[in-house]
């Protein structure tokens, strides 16, 4: 094998072939045509829109193959626009393609690196610059100079303090208290015990003072998901089964990996599923987690009933909800 | 001279005499551009962003970025009534009663979509030819930028209409915020104005997504072209092409019918999705609350692959004096998204690093003949599909009958062992094809036509390349491995030592290809042979 | 004869005879394995619907729900899930199951109108259990509230079912199937039985009223038009990605190498 790498000779660029519309000039003519039809279907297309924004009925719909029942001004202003611009496009394409010159041109690339002596000019010029400036030879100039500027880039960063307010404790704290109610989302419905079957699982929200009106922030932590077992079916310690009543068990419905509402539950393995990572829970065993990224198993709330039978808090949250954070307890 | 040209000649003249334009706009109309399909991708992403300009602007005129709450007075029957936010409600006042409202909203968002389609694919033709090489370091890097920042863009537009799949997208990026130790709890109480979901984070990222991000665009696409007009467009290697010329077509008029009617296709078929696809119909998810859920939750494709990396990270969390670092967030969420970026915007240095080349190239690689760097981009390629993969796992589950915790598992050992395998098996082919063009230079072409000789043998008739094929075939550089420099003739060691030693033994890496058939192996050949 | 000999050579005479080969193989194979419609009338007398219920029973179900539907290691004991989960599992077809997988699928019932209310009216004599409902006692469309139906749909059904009620993933294989297409009596068994990994939603926790309010959401998605066009599934931003890099991206290509092409 030979080690010279002598490239093969280059052979120059192909001869130009020259296109029907080059020579004859019935072809060419036709090809002119065939661009005027193409512009003509844009001003169509343009036309059919005007046609369907003014006069389509608004909630006329039709049938389209694979589309289904469609709005037929939303598709006749769609379609309209959609040509219109469309076949401006392929005229031009099909102008520039057919008829204008398609002679391959050389042009000759400059070389990129300046001329030496243009950057000796450029360096001497900066030099001198630079003695003019004389930070070199005064240094005090120089150092308050950056202290200066140094200085002056902070009220920008701290007029941004008040974006919002410091996290205080306000992560660790929900509405939930000792003997707030459970209440069903939506319907704000008291629920009693025997209200929940064996298998049932119920969306449910801390009652809140009555005028008291309920934020998203409020959801966003006091989400809860109740959810009731044969209490044989329990593989949990004597002081979570304490947190239970009669099989009902509670738990925080705020995803304990990033915050998404964990409230798919499977009724045949006690699983909890979030359905945004994946992430799995076994109630039986206190919403532990057995399949996907979420590190701690969804915080529980100990319940019990009060004197009519109404399911209600025994205490808040022993944890913080939702997702984990720097100061969390854990 | 006609009237028409007088009039023209006239207005010509009172710019020329103050701006001195003429002679800028001779040398520009006659600028070539070489003229190849791969070319336009780059094209594709910039109409793109025009379309998303104007798309958008329109959508200003009614969107109401406000989260107070409001009760759902519009024309859609499913939501009356409903409480909501005004960002969600002005969202559905464009698609159910402003005429063209719901189009332009389609447009928009499949604009986005074929934008950042658009960007990757560019990105994977700049890559794999080795455009990014001396002298176009720069634009690489502004590339990566725009990538970055339209990936950013794309999350904060989509989320814009407070619709229940997209508030689900923010709740996961506050959980990012969230988690970053020491100052997490501070950053997502800075961003969010208080507590998750709080009033102020929707106008604040409709600032970002409409004036703050789209100007930082305008700035770097300008820099982008400004740097390929000044610096010249790469061309393919072939006939008549050195790395000194550039062939191709004029500005004026080939390139400005052909450039600009594409613009209007681009448009066009941007305009014909937004009529005939439906894409996130937000009356169908709902108002955002944070009890509520969908199953099949995803983001955009172009963040699906984040999604697959945070649900495929094993749960882990320490803690360090008693604070958690959730690693499980940390490392999927912000720090391999981090290496990477960086990686994709250092990777022309890193390379040329390997290879020790550090001459100006014009002229583009055939994927093929640089058989480490291809494997290395499709390594990276079978990285990004097999997150995205898993990303989307719930619906692939439920579509081909598999289990989620299937995919879950072939994903997380499939992003380990299904990248180098995939460097390999590239590498190989890109050797394979090299052998194959040295056999058909060497050779010719096989006809498939047999002919029985004289004596009785059968042979095939190879039908000679044209000069011109042959010269593509080897008009590439090959490159040779940096000679490894331990000692000087002192006896003095190499200061660089050990990372001399990577580099030397990364550019032999790199050097490992079939040698290309020079001119004196064909004339023996040609000699020996007919 | 002298067709096929003719045209044995033609351009299209290889796809066209791939074409004919492949639709017979496929008709032949859904001829050969129609499900048999077991509409065999018992050919002894009934007397009741129980009884006839009951030779039904143990004819189709018993060998895998026992003799007396005490259950068996394969199927669980049917005795008080009531004429509800009856009606809901066989009429949808779901039972008798295709095959012993994680969840019984949706298919054509087995079983027609009479007999399945036969089954159940045998299944509920066993214990007492929630009673089977008749699309003509749910009035849905008088009584049900579209707005308040989509937002306890959202609350309580579309996390498992997905927003629009085309269904989701569940872990193991399991899923929560479309819930369009479902007739409105079986949508409200299916709350009350809480068949397989579905939960039980009673009465009490959702009430009838919210029922039937999230009857009619459900009827009112099905019923909503394709409004901004053709609608990629409803299951958001996966399909709208795929759609993007095949017909979208492959379609500018396309144009940009048209473009690009030389011209004839």
């Amino acid at each position: 094998m030979s080690k010279e790498l002598e490239p093969l000779a280059d052979p120059g660029l192909p001869e130009h072939v020259h296109r029907k519309a080059d020579i004859d000039p019935i072809a060419a003519k036709r090809a002119e045509r065939q661009v005027a039809v193409l512009f003509s279907l844009s001003a169509a297309g343009t036309l059919l829109f005007m046609y369907s924004f003014f006069f389509i009925k608004e909630d006329l719909f039709v049938f389209i193959p694979v589309m289904g029942n469609t709005n037929a001004q939303q598709l006749g202003i769609g379609l309209g626009v959609a040509f219109g611009l469309l076949f401006i496009g392929f005229g031009a394409v099909h102008w520039a393609k057919t008829l204008m010159p398609d002679q391959e041109v050389i042009a000759y690339r400059h070389t990129l690196r300046s001329e030496e002596e243009d950057r000796g000019e450029f360096v001497k010029a900066v030099k001198i610059g630079a003695e003019e400036a004389g930070l070199g030879r005064r240094p005090l100039i120089k150092r308050s100079l950056f202290a200066a500027l140094g200085l002056a880039g902070i009220p920008a960063v701290v007029m941004l303090r008040d974006l919002g307010p410091l996290p205080g404790n306000s992560l660790n704290e929900t509405n939930w208290k000792t003997g707030t109610k459970l209440v069903t989302d939506p319907g704000e419905r008291a629920i009693k015990a025997s209200d929940l079957e064996v298998g049932g699982v119920a969306q449910v929200l801390p009652e809140l003072a009555p005028g008291k009106k309920r934020t998203l922030e409020d959801i966003a932590k006091d989400a809860v998901l109740l959810i009731r077992l044969r209490p044989v079916e329990f593989q949990l310690t004597a002081e979570r089964l304490s947190w239970t009543h009669e099989g009902i068990i509670a738990f925080s419905k705020i995803c304990s990996h990033m915050g998404c509402a964990v409230a798919l539950y499977e009724q045949t393995t006690k699983h909890l599923l979030c359905p945004c990572h994946q992430s799995t829970f076994d109630v039986t065993r206190a919403a532990k987690v057995i399949f996907g990224p979420s590190a701690r198993p969804l915080p529980q709330l100990a319940i019990t009933v009060d004197a009519d039978g109404y399911l209600i808090a025994k205490q808040p949250f022993t944890e913080a909800v939702g997702p984990s954070f720097w100061e969390r307890k854990s | 001279m006609t009237a028409r040209e007088r009039v023209a000649g006239n207005v010509a003249n009172y710019v020329d005499e103050r701006t001195g334009a003429a002679a800028w706009m001779k040398k520009s109309l006659q600028k070539v551009f070489p003229d190849h399909w791969s070319f336009m991708l780059g094209e594709i992403a910039l109409y793109s962003f025009v379309i998303l300009l104007l798309s958008g602007t329109f959508l200003t005129f009614w969107f109401d970025p406000s989260m107070r709450h409001v009760v759902y007075e519009g024309s859609y029957q499913p939501l009356k009534d409903v409480e909501m936010s005004a960002a969600y409600a002005s969202t559905l006042h464009i698609s159910f009663d402003v005429r063209g409202g719901l189009l332009m909203r389609q447009i928009h968002h499949w604009a986005a979509l074929i934008f950042l389609a658009a960007i990757v694919a560019h990105l994977m033709r700049v890559f794999f030819t080795g455009a990014f090489r001396k002298p176009r370091e720069f634009n690489w890097i502004l590339g990566i930028g725009l990538l970055t920042l339209g990936i950013v863009e794309g999350f904060l537009g989509y989320s814009l209409p407070d619709d229940l799949l997209s508030g689900t997208g923010i709740r996961i990026a506050h959980a990012i915020i969230q988690s970053i130790p020491v100052v997490g709890t501070y950053l997502s109480f800075f961003a969010f104005g208080g507590a998750f979901p709080g009033e102020i984070f929707m106008p604040r990222i409709y600032i970002v997504h409409v004036l703050l991000l789209p100007g930082i665009f305008l700035a770097l696409i300008t820099a982008h072209l400004m740097l390929v007009w000044y610096q010249k467009h790469t061309q393919y290697p072939g006939p008549g092409r050195t790395e000194k010329n550039v062939v191709g077509y004029p500005l004026m008029p080939v390139y400005m019918a052909k450039a600009g009617g594409f613009f209007f296709i681009v448009f066009g078929i941007t305009a014909l999705l937004g009529a005939v696809a439906s894409i996130n119909p937000v009356w169908l998810y709902g108002p955002y609350t944070p009890a509520q859920i969908s199953a099949g939750s995803q983001p955009d494709w172009y963040m699906g692959w984040l999604d697959g990396l945070v649900r495929m990270a094993p749960p882990i969390e320490t803690f360090i004096f008693g604070h958690p670092i959730s690693w499980n967030i940390l490392i999927p969420g912000l720090i391999i998204p981090g290496i990477i970026f960086t990686g994709m915007a250092l990777y022309p240095f890193i390379e040329s690093w390997m290879s020790g080349d550090k001459s100006e190239h014009h002229l583009l690689d055939r994927p093929r003949n640089v058989p480490n760097r291809t494997a290395l981009g499709v390594m990276s390629l079978t990285f990004m599909l097999v997150t995205l993969i898993n990303g989307g796992n719930d619906i692939i589950a439920t579509h081909f009958d598999l289990t989620i915790n299937q995919i879950m598992w072939f994903t997380r050992i499939g992003v380990i062992v299904l990248p180098p395998l995939a460097f390999v098996i590239t590498k190989r082919i890109c050797l394979s094809l090299q052998r194959r063009d040295r056999e058909l230079v060497l050779h010719g072409k096989e006809t498939g036509r047999l002919v029985m000789l004289p004596h009785g043998e059968f042979i095939e008739v190879h039908e000679e390349l044209s000069a011109a094929k042959k010269f593509t075939l080897t008009q590439h550089v090959q490159p040779q491995a940096i000679a490894l420099v331990m000692e000087d003739k002192q006896g003095v060691l190499n200061p660089k030592g050990i990372r001399a030693k990577i580099q030397a033994k990364l550019s032999k890496a790199n050097a490992e290809n079939i040698a290309k058939p020079t001119a004196t192996e064909l004339k023996e050949l040609e000699s020996g042979h007919h | 004869m002298k067709f096929i000999s003719k045209y044995r050579r033609h351009k299209f005479a290889t796809p066209v005879l791939l074409l004919v080969a492949l639709s017979a193989l496929g008709f032949t194979f859904s001829a050969a394995t129609a499900a048999p419609n077991q509409s065999a009338a018992a050919a002894s007398a009934r007397s009741t619907l129980i009884e006839e219920g009951k030779e039904i029973f143990l004819k189709g179900c018993s060998s895998c729900h026992g003799l007396n539907a005490e259950g068996a290691a394969i199927a669980p004991a049917l005795i008080g899930v009531g004429a509800a989960s009856v009606d809901f599992v066989v009429a949808t077809g779901r039972m008798p199951m295709q095959d012993m997988s994680q969840q019984a699928m949706r298919k054509a019932p087995v079983y027609n109108e009479e007999e399945v209310a036969a089954l159940a009216a045998y299944v509920a004599s066993l214990a007492h259990g929630p009673r089977a409902y008749t699309n003509e006692e749910i009035e849905w469309e008088r009584d049900g509230n579209t707005a308040e139906g989509g937002e306890l749909f959202r609350n309580n059904c579309a996390m498992c079912h997905n927003f629009a009620g085309q269904g989701g993933a569940l872990t193991r294989g399991k899923y929560a199937p479309t819930v369009m297409g479902v007739e409105a009596r079986h949508i409200y068994e299916a709350l009350i039985t809480g068949p397989q990994a579905m939960p039980v939603f009673n009465d009490k926790i959702i009430t009838p009223e919210e029922k039937l309010s999230i009857i009619k959401w459900i009827k009112s998605a099905e019923a909503e038009p394709a409004l901004g066009g053709a609608s990629l599934g409803r299951v958001g931003p996966v399909t709208e990605g795929l759609l993007v890099w095949t017909l979208g991206l492959g379609l500018l290509i396309g144009i940009a190498v048209w473009l690009t092409a030389k011209a004839r």
